[in-house]
């Protein structure tokens, strides 16, 4: 019962919070062109560049390319471990998502390494220790420690999966079940509830924030399109 | 140079990274303006008693008009792709010359003020109270960054330092900490029509020198003209074109392409200045004031075309900004842009820059050229900060590396690169660019001129360099202080279009 208010909670935090976060976003002007050049001088350039921004990291890569090795292996795996978790949502399974399951069990191997070589920067390099906050680092913790519960219960310490997946079905259809009384599922199930409620208020921002960066995602067209703000129009009333 | 009282970095024999040197840049402040230059900008003469809440009040404000800043404030995620990337961590290892770490002097204040966490938790996620010590912080190091956008480049945000440091020096106009340089210049703009405060009459004497000068050099009568209503191309450039060493030598090039090609300009002497300083203090309204100046002599003068000379942060105003705050371009409705759109003459890009311009006649072949006159030059081009990563040249991603090189390669034999790391997208600020160009910074222009220096000094070891090319007037005006500095002739710095003056046929020598 505990965990079913708790994941209630903290998916209406993590859709609403969010939601907000878009919307704030999406409703504060850009007063001014501001791409980053060479910009793409079309839309569809700009959805290219965007395309490779956030699927393979182009700026990172161009910056450093360790930060962009670890931080890479980090998400794409983490993109494979949520689609194998879809499995847990969706009865009769898709069929894609059996086809991935294989690679997102390994991929929980590749994220955790991704992870800890993102955080042994944060003590091995001094600027990048420079620049850490306590919060860099339990975001980390955070992060690691779900990946490294969750590959405990798939491959050391096992829970009964069909009854959490009735559990998480039953929270889907409002029909609240029991769910296996295991404490490696319960640390993994408590800490994301946990990076849930903290995502909306924390840099993890930074996945909605990609696409509103104004330096990526303008077309470089100022020449022949004016980027007037409604308060920039006000001052031009005066 | 024995005379200064700080040390220049030294070249590097392998691309290390600076160790760490806390604090070691604390102490640079450039002059705070005095009270009648703020009055003047409408700014509080000094700092305003209850400064803290109505620099989080403008800050607040900033947030709800800027998709930037917001957004920028939220995504860092210290993952450290910036940290090695600018030029004033290079030469001077203090961290908080690192790009994160200077946003994170703001970043901290915005999570105290106006994020949940650091409300409950300051300590955990690295939020601050506004103190008077965080206020200095702000003070000294926004003014050691020169808005170049390197930083960005790399961010895999985009995160763009300028946006931050143009926002925070913003909040600190407001509650009456400005800097003087800045804020001198952009009143005597206001009052006189260029940054130099060169006034009219002034200007025509100028010009009609120069012509002397052409003339008695080439033989021929090259005409230089001032406020010459019907005249087709309205040329504005940077006021150090006007008297200033190397930037001269550009102007006359200028005036030799236009006389080359048979095409009537002329400047103006109430919009005699490109550069525009509002853009360094983050300043729409002032940016828009000294902008709009472009717009009422363009339409006085009843000119077709409108040109832009060599300068790098002018180009981004007037490529990127101009239309949107003036409409000096497509698309503005108000009656004085709609009058401009009908009198400029469509078939050309508004505005073009100068070596847009030049480039388009070469390709038209209405420019011939002597290249041999320019084999006593090997040639190098820095690349402009604000015209390599804020504007483009030309109607492809990128002209803005390509038509400035092409002109230099149509107009001269020896051309050499720098290395790849410090051309192009990833070229390295003069050190003197987004209003640091003061002598009161100098220690601060002159490291942070560094990695240029390494850059060149390869080339002219390797290459027997003697010529580095630029198009910009605070480039310009930058290295020829600088270049000393790091036992370099002050010389060696010059514009595309001194290379095109000394190359261009004028067509009618006697």
């Amino acid at each position: 019962m505990f965990f079913a208010i708790l994941f209630y909670l903290a998916f209406a935090i993590f859709i609403a919070g969010v939601a907000y976060k878009i919307y704030d976003y999406a409703r504060t002007p850009a007063p001014l062109s501001i791409p980053t050049t060479p910009a793409p001088i079309t839309k569809g350039g700009v959805a290219f560049r965007m395309f490779r921004e956030v699927l393979f990291f182009e700026s990172l890569f161009k910056g450093n390319l360790w930060i962009w090795l670890f931080g890479w292996l980090f998400h794409m795996a983490l993109f494979l471990v949520l689609i194998r978790h879809l499995r847990y949502f969706t009865e009769p399974v898709w069929g894609w998502v059996a086809f991935l399951q294989p690679f997102g069990m390994y991929a929980g191997f590749a994220m955790a390494a991704g992870l800890a070589g993102l955080w042994g920067r944060r003590f091995l390099v001094e600027r990048i220790r420079y620049i850490s906050t306590p919060s860099d680092h339990l975001m980390l913790a955070l992060l690691l420690l779900i990946a490294l519960s969750g590959l405990g219960i798939k491959f050391l310490m096992h829970t009964d999966i069909i009854a959490v997946k009735v559990f998480f079905l039953g929270l889907m259809m409002f029909d609240i079940q029991p769910l296996p009384s295991h404490i490696g599922l319960y640390v993994h199930l408590l800490l994301v509830a946990l990076l849930m409620i903290i995502f909306p208020f924390s840099k993890l921002l930074h996945a909605p924030g990609v696409f509103f960066s104004p330096t990526r995602n303008q077309t470089d067209n100022p020449r022949e399109v004016r980027h007037l703000a409604p308060w920039a129009a006000q001052i031009e009333k005066n | 140079m024995a005379d200064q009282a700080f040390k220049i970095p030294e070249y590097r024999e392998y691309p290390t990274i600076p160790a760490l040197v806390p604090g070691s840049m604390a102490h640079s402040k450039p002059y705070i303006a005095n009270e009648k230059v703020q009055a003047d900008m409408g700014f509080p003469g000094k700092l305003v008693d209850n400064w803290e809440e109505k620099a989080i009040a403008k800050f607040g404000e900033l947030l709800g008009k800027y998709r930037s800043l917001k957004v920028f404030m939220d995504s860092c995620v210290h993952c450290g792709a910036c940290t090695d990337k600018c030029h004033y961590f290079i030469s001077t290892g203090d961290p908080k010359n690192m790009p994160v770490a200077r946003q994170d002097l703001m970043r901290s204040v915005y999570r105290r003020y106006f994020t949940l966490p650091g409300k409950l938790f300051p300590k955990l996620v690295g939020a601050r109270d506004l103190t008077k010590d965080v206020l200095d912080e702000w003070y000294s190091y926004f003014w050691q960054c020169s808005e170049c956008r390197r930083c960005s480049v790399f961010c895999p945000y985009g995160i763009d330092t300028a946006e931050v440091t143009m926002a925070a020096r913003h909040i600190m106009d407001t509650v009456g900490h400005s800097q003087k340089y800045c804020n001198e210049i952009i009143v005597k703009l206001n009052k006189i029509g260029n940054n130099l405060g060169l006034p009219g009459p002034a200007l025509e004497n100028t010009l009609e020198g120069l012509e002397e000068d052409v003339k008695e050099e080439s033989g021929v009568d090259v005409k230089y003209p001032l406020n010459v209503k019907g005249a087709e191309v309205l040329l504005v450039t940077p006021s150090a074109d006007f008297f200033a060493e190397p930037h001269i030598e550009s102007l006359i090039g200028y005036g030799k392409v236009f006389h080359a090609a048979g095409i009537s300009w002329t400047l103006s002497s109430y919009a005699s200045e490109a550069g525009n300083f509002g853009l360094f203090n983050g300043s729409y309204e002032h940016m828009r004031q000294v902008a709009i100046r472009v717009r009422d002599a363009a339409l006085e003068l009843g000119v077709k075309r409108i040109v832009v000379g060599e300068c790098g942060h002018a180009w981004r105003v007037a490529y990127a900004f101009w239309n949107t705050l003036t409409g000096l371009g497509a698309g503005a409705k108000d009656p004085f842009a709609i009058e401009l759109q009908n009198q400029l003459d469509p078939r050309y890009m508004q505005p073009s820059h100068i070596c847009e311009f030049t480039w388009d006649l070469i390709q038209q072949g209405r420019l011939k050229f002597d290249k041999e006159a320019n084999d006593h030059r090997i040639i190098t081009f820095h690349d402009s900060c604000n015209v390599a990563r804020a504007s483009r040249m030309g109607n492809y991603p990128g002209g803005q590396f390509e038509i400035p090189r092409n002109v230099i390669k149509a107009v001269a034999n020896n051309y050499v690169e720098m290395a790849p790391d410090t051309i192009c997208e990833s070229t390295f600020c003069c050190g003197g660019g987004g209003g640091v160009l003061t002598d009161d910074l100098i220690e601060l222009r002159v490291k942070g001129a560094f990695p240029r220096m390494e850059a060149l000094q390869q080339v002219v070891d390797a290459n027997g360099v003697n010529y580095m090319a630029t198009i910009c007037a605070i480039c310009k005006a930058q290295f020829t202080k600088v270049l000393p500095y790091y036992n370099f002739d002050m010389r060696l710095v010059g514009g595309v279009h001194q290379l095109v003056s000394t190359a261009i046929r004028l067509g009618d020598e006697q």
